[in-house]
């Protein structure tokens, strides 16, 4: 591969072209035309199927086309609980996708198996196939799964396979001011000095409280 | 209103009838597991009980009970209008003799459900015609809603893939931690938790 990585010029052209890199191309070109396998088992679908209809539109991305053969699919959306007994169709549908394959782990199940933590289910569909990007969510939003898929072209583009995580854009944790907290004793000192708990939250909260 | 079932089944079963229970108009006969057939074949046949609706059948454990696996039966009679829960008890500490007599020649409706009394509980149905795993794989071992099937015992179809392979941990936060959820114990720490 040596080769196809070295960057191409073209010579003579007064008009100026584009230089790339073949890898850099392909990788763009792949970004916007995944042709998706949905292994939909559970209640997940239900926030899939939103994903696919107009409102949020999947399509506006490229990967719109399902193929419910995997020698024709370049995407595995895992949506919903994967059992043990699933497990080796799950591997064999894997296995019949041509490279390149991308996995996505569509909610919580998929990526960990959820609070099914018992006899029947996966725990998590990586440890069966390898997943490359996991979104967490139960199930997540349409959004969400939009910025999981955004995610996913990055990584195509960037020729890149480590897995990733959608990250929760609003963490409630950053908002130390506007929770309650557990009372250490019936004085305590926090609810008795607002000022106390300003400062506390302010140093808590991101960016050491600058902002805002 | 239904009082009338377990007064006439009092009346032909006698002493088969071990318990009965009556409460907000839900009513509860404990029966022998021997009479178990000759029963359900009496609630179906009786034209004043009609029990023509197998609405469910299920196993509870108690492991600290001297039979063992209970086995509730579920009834409904549409042209009657009433509910009868049926229970018997079978089965030793080992589930010796956790044998019932199939009702599937009574209600082919039961044919599924015992199958699924068996692989959840382990309780075999004598004349079934076809006992079966439902739920489950044949290759699965043990019956998971006994409570002595540990509760995190997994036995995966499809080996895990090692981190080694993956070039990555897999070994997530659990939704529970050893303390949390089931009472009897999660898996064993792990060394770096130390």
């Amino acid at each position: 591969m040596g080769d196809v990585n070295r960057s191409l010029t073209l010579e003579g052209s007064e008009q100026g072209f584009a230089t790339t890199k073949v890898d850099a191309l392909l990788g763009w070109a792949r970004k916007y035309s995944l042709f998706m396998y949905p292994f939909v088992t559970a209640c997940c679908g239900m926030e899939f199927m939103a994903l696919t209809s107009p409102r949020f539109d999947v399509a506006r991305f490229g990967a719109e086309a399902p193929r419910f053969s995997p020698r024709q699919s370049d995407l595995l959306w895992v949506v919903g609980t994967i059992s043990q007994r699933q497990a080796p169709v799950l591997k064999r549908i894997y296995e019949q996708m041509m490279d390149p394959k991308w996995v996505m782990a569509f909610g919580t199940c998929a990526s960990t198996g959820g609070f099914y933590d018992n006899y029947t289910t996966v725990p998590g569909i990586d440890k069966i196939i390898p997943t490359d990007v996991y979104i967490p969510g139960c199930p997540p939003r349409p959004e969400a799964v939009l910025d999981g898929l955004m995610l996913l072209q990055d990584k195509i583009a960037r020729n890149e396979r480590r897995p990733g995580v959608v990250k929760p854009r609003f963490d409630p944790a950053h908002n130390v001011a506007g929770l309650v907290h557990l009372r250490r004793s019936a004085t305590d000192a926090r609810d008795l000095v607002p000022a106390l708990r300003d400062k506390e939250a302010k140093a808590l909260a991101p960016h050491g409280g600058r902002e805002a | 209103m239904s009082q009338v079932v377990l007064d006439k089944l009092r009346e032909r079963f006698g002493a088969a009838v071990l318990e009965t229970h009556s409460q907000l108009g839900d009513d509860t006969a404990v029966v022998d597991p021997s009479k178990w057939k000759a029963i359900c074949a009496f609630l179906r046949q009786d034209p004043a009980l009609d029990f023509d609706l197998p609405v469910d059948l299920c196993g509870v454990d108690y492991p600290d009970r001297a039979p063992r696996m209970e086995v509730v039966m579920h009834l409904y009679s549409i042209s009657m209008r009433q509910r009868i829960r049926l229970k018997t008890r079978v089965g030793d500490e080992d589930m010796a003799g956790a044998e019932l007599d199939s009702v599937t020649s009574i209600w082919p409706g039961m044919n599924w459900l015992e199958r699924e009394v068996f692989d959840m509980s382990g309780v075999h149905f004598r004349g079934h015609p076809d006992l079966r795993r439902i739920l489950m794989y044949p290759e699965f071992e043990g019956h998971p809603l006994q409570r002595t099937y540990a509760a995190d015992r997994t036995q995966p179809l499809v080996p895990y893939r090692t981190e080694a392979e993956a070039g990555m941990p897999l070994h997530k936060l659990e939704p529970f931690g050893p303390d949390e959820g089931m009472p009897f114990g999660r898996m064993p720490p792990r060394p770096e938790d130390d």
